[in-house]
């Protein structure tokens, strides 16, 4: 199809930009690379289960606290940095696939409560375990050798690397059975069931990988900062972001998280760093223009003008 | 061909205090055509619905092709060659005609592991219903009749050795219902084994082998039309409810 | 010692009901769970504090006027914006109402600032036997089940309460009767909003009220409702009753701290056991 093949083409000019902006710019445009790269993968994480299930996960916040943790104590207990990230994308995975199998028997708002649940749990953990955690005054981790130029970059080509993965991964499933019936049973869950398609299954599996990659960001952005306490790492308007992302580019799409995205992070930069005032206020804003303007995401309205104008072929 | 392909064993269900399905044991042969009749309210839905593992018996086994399948899932069922239709139609809504086909041969039939194949597979069911002109159009923009046709090829396309028919010809007009027969005669004669429920008396009738009949979630009576019809409990069963079954009784049972 | 703790989970527990019902109420008619809840809450706290502040006027006097407040604020939000997606799915109305949240939590900061205010009523305190009841806490209790014993009345005994009553069971058929049930959504909606403003009228006498406790207050009211189940009002008596003996007793076995703890773990394995509560019908998913 060839809307898909211009996506492609300028998501990869678009990544190459990213990658490149060390050299061709100065390290405020490099910070905010990262965190588009960085935002990128949490959108694509969150559309798994929120945009191709269809299933209203606010759990993100909880696997990227839980990935910051988990990548600090490893690391402060003098595990190699690379190697606490991967642990803590393993420990992510286990919690997802525990908590998941619980959760995913529930629909709709209860499910949507049992997932603020996590957060507020694990948020409430990491305060009261002092003696693991910090307590509420956070937890340090040793800063990166190599100065602040090289650290930019290495966590810059940390996050595109997640970024290009959850990617990658979002690519397969949309093309793959997977994707299939995560679309059927998000219109139909019970006729799913009874076309065949394993529904706990593969609702867990979409549930496992919005947490995989949000671990991995997590532990990497702990590296990062090199501090993490616990309103910042579970902080659920993280959550809300990675919702609003994903209907602001256009849910159960595989452009959809990046567009959303970096439309978000713009924004953020150009205004919202402007009026530190009114952070709360114009997100706000934001959702609600959103959802009364642009219900369905920005690329949904274009696509379907460009089938209407071209006649209905798939 | 007389090997049994399903039988059940006194299941029974209920929900809060009522015995929906009670202790219902019977057998299908692979090959036939069975009608399931009764009263509304008599359990049949429900009964479907322990077939499929959308349900669970509270007692009594089921037996699939030799298999204990009592506490079977849906989508176990599906897999195994037990298909369904819906009395309201439950298609994926914002997915084509096609996609809703596709979908049961990528799940349930085993015969696709692609997408694109699956979709040829799917196509050629949709050619078998007459709905091929309609593949890329959105399942919800279907007219009623267009929409029986979709869970037909769907549940074709599951590539079941069983076929449950839950009311089809409901909201049909004469000539539907007519093409419907043809259909499900064609279905048959692939050798697929089909339990058809109906009120349509005439349908049941002129299509089934065997016909069994369900009052208040018993299996009361069992055989041939001609033994059923002339059964005094089945008789009593629909003589004594209300007026409206009375009279479809009386209508469509002509002297046998 | 521990009829103490028991009494005092109890007028927690009241004025944990007030915060919840309409919360549930909401939850249980409209089929959306209103982030805006907690906000509503703080926002008739602060109001009354500053009454009291500028004005002097007794916080328990402004409990109507701030709920009668609370009900127009609440009513035009839902007739102008949430009653537009009210049949979207739940993320959308989730959303929407967590976008409202954020705006009427950003606008509260910037008016009253976030730092806590408390209104010291120095009512004294009662002895009876041994235990020592504050008066304070006392007269907000009862006040609360007032309120709470009010709107149970009004829904059985009023056309109105008996029509979101009947949306409440089954919409379709309430409009099939001729009820119009947007104007009951809205109404209800009002309802929630109003019982959330009272409530912070009370709550500021036994609190400190700050922005940051908006979170507070609508987890409690999540809590409460997974509990005592959705949309009734003695549903949310008996989750609040109990979600504030609970956490009495274990604020003085395991601190404070994990007492709220407790609460949000309660919920968890309520929602996996029974998300219906311990009262509640079939709620709405």
């Amino acid at each position: 199809m060839k809307s898909q093949r211009i996506g492609y083409f300028i998501f990869f000019v678009w990544v190459a930009l990213l990658a490149l902006s060390p050299f061709i710019a100065n390290n405020y445009i490099v910070k905010v690379s990262t965190f588009l790269a960085m935002y990128a993968a949490i959108a694509l994480s969150w559309n798994f289960i929120g945009g191709y299930a269809g299933y209203p996960s606010f759990a993100t916040a909880a696997f990227v606290g839980l990935g910051s943790y988990s990548g600090a104590i490893l690391q402060n207990a003098g595990i190699p940095m690379l190697m606490a990230w991967f642990f803590a994308a393993v420990i992510v995975v286990i919690f997802a696939a525990g908590v998941g199998r619980i959760i995913l028997k529930m629909k709709g708002h209860y499910f949507a409560i049992g997932s603020i649940a996590m957060v507020d749990v694990l948020s409430h953990t990491a305060s009261s375990w002092a003696s693991m955690t910090g307590g509420g005054e956070g937890l340090n981790v040793k800063i990166m050798e190599g100065g602040p130029d090289f650290a930019g970059m290495v966590f810059l080509y940390t996050m595109l690397a997640i970024m290009l993965a959850a990617f990658i991964t979002t690519v397969i499933v949309d093309r793959n059975r997977l994707g299939f019936g995560l679309r059927c049973i998000q219109q139909n869950e019970d006729a799913a069931d009874m076309l065949g398609v394993n529904v706990m299954r593969y609702k867990l599996i979409a549930f496992v990988l919005s947490s995989v990659f949000c671990g991995l960001i997590g532990a990497a952005y702990a590296s990062w900062v090199a501090y993490i306490s616990p309103i910042d790492a579970f902080s659920i308007l993280l959550t809300l972001k990675a919702a609003v992302m994903v209907l602001l580019g256009g849910a159960g799409m595989i452009f959809g998280p990046i567009v959303g995205s970096a439309a978000l992070v713009i924004f953020e930069e150009l205004i919202w760093s402007k009026f530190l005032d009114l952070h709360h206020g114009l997100f706000g804003l934001v959702i609600v223009l959103l959802i009364f303007f642009l219900p369905n995401g920005l690329l949904k309205i274009k696509w379907r003008r460009s089938s209407r104008e071209s006649g209905d072929n798939s | 061909m007389s090997e049994l392909l399903i039988e059940t064993r006194k299941i029974s269900k209920s929900f809060g205090g009522v015995k929906a399905v009670r202790d219902v044991t019977f057998s299908l042969k692979a090959g036939n055509i069975i009608g399931l009749i009764g009263p509304n309210g008599a359990g049949k839905t429900t009964l479907v619905n322990l077939l499929t593992g959308v349900l669970t018996p509270d007692t009594g086994e089921i037996i699939y092709k030799g298999e204990n399948v009592t506490s079977q899932r849906p989508f176990q069922a599906a897999r195994r060659g037990i298909s369904r239709t819906f009395q309201i139609v439950q298609p994926f809504p914002q997915m084509t005609v096609l996609e809703n086909v596709s979908a049961a041969v990528l799940f349930a039939s085993g015969a696709a592991k692609k997408i694109s194949h699956a979709q040829e597979i799917a196509f050629e069911h949709l050619k078998f219903v007459g709905l091929e002109a309609l593949v890329n159009r959105s399942a919800q923009t279907l007219t009623l009749p267009s929409r029986k046709r979709l869970e037909l090829a769907k549940s074709l396309a599951m590539n079941p050795s069983l076929l449950l028919l839950d009311e089809v010809n409901a909201g049909l007009n004469t000539g539907e219902v007519e093409q419907a027969l043809d259909m499900i005669r064609a279905i048959a004669a692939r050798g697929i084994t089909i339990l058809i429920i109906e009120h349509l008396m005439k349908v049941v009738l002129s299509l089934s082998h065997r016909i069994m009949v369900l009052h208040h979630g018993e299996l009361i009576s069992e055989g041939t039309a001609k033994e059923v019809v002339n059964d005094p409990k089945v008789i009593e069963a629909y003589l004594g409810s209300k007026f409206s079954e009375k009279q479809i009784f009386l209508e469509s049972f002509p002297r046998v | 010692m521990y009829s103490q703790i028991l009494l005092n989970g109890l007028m927690l527990g009241a004025i944990y009901a007030c915060i919840a019902v309409g919360f549930s109420l909401v939850w249980g008619v409209l089929n959306v769970i209103n982030m805006i809840h907690g906000a509503f809450i703080i926002l008739g706290g602060y109001i009354t504090f500053f009454a009291w502040l500028h004005f002097k006027i007794h916080p328990f006097m402004m409990i109507l006027p701030v709920a009668v407040l609370m009900f127009g604020l609440g009513y035009i939000l839902q007739r102008g914006m949430i009653n537009k997606v009210i049949s979207k799915p739940v993320l959308t109305t989730l959303t929407l109402t967590f976008g409202l949240e954020m705006i009427l939590y950003n606008a509260m900061n910037l008016v009253f600032s976030a730092t806590p205010r408390r209104i010291a009523l120095d009512m004294g305190s009662l002895k009876l036997g041994e235990l020592l009841l504050s008066v304070d806490r006392i007269a907000s209790m009862v006040l609360a089940l007032t309120l709470t014993g009010l709107l149970y009345l009004v829904l059985r005994t009023s056309k109105i309460g008996r029509a979101i009553v009947a949306v409440r069971m089954d919409r379709d058929a309430a409009s099939l009767m001729g009820i119009n049930v947007k104007e009951i959504y809205a109404i209800t909606f009002g309802i929630g909003a109003f019982m959330a403003g009272a409530c912070g009228a009370l709550v500021a006498v036994v609190f400190p009220i700050s922005t940051s406790l908006t979170g507070v207050f609508l987890g409690k009211a999540f809590v409460i409702c997974v509990i005592g189940g959705l949309g009734t009002v003695p549903g949310a008596l008996v989750g609040g009753l109990t979600l504030g003996v609970i956490e009495s007793f274990a604020g003085y076995w395991l601190g404070p701290q994990n007492a709220i703890l407790i609460g949000f773990i309660l919920m968890l394995v309520l929602l996996v056991v029974r998300p219906t509560g311990i009262i509640g019908k079939k709620g709405y998913e």
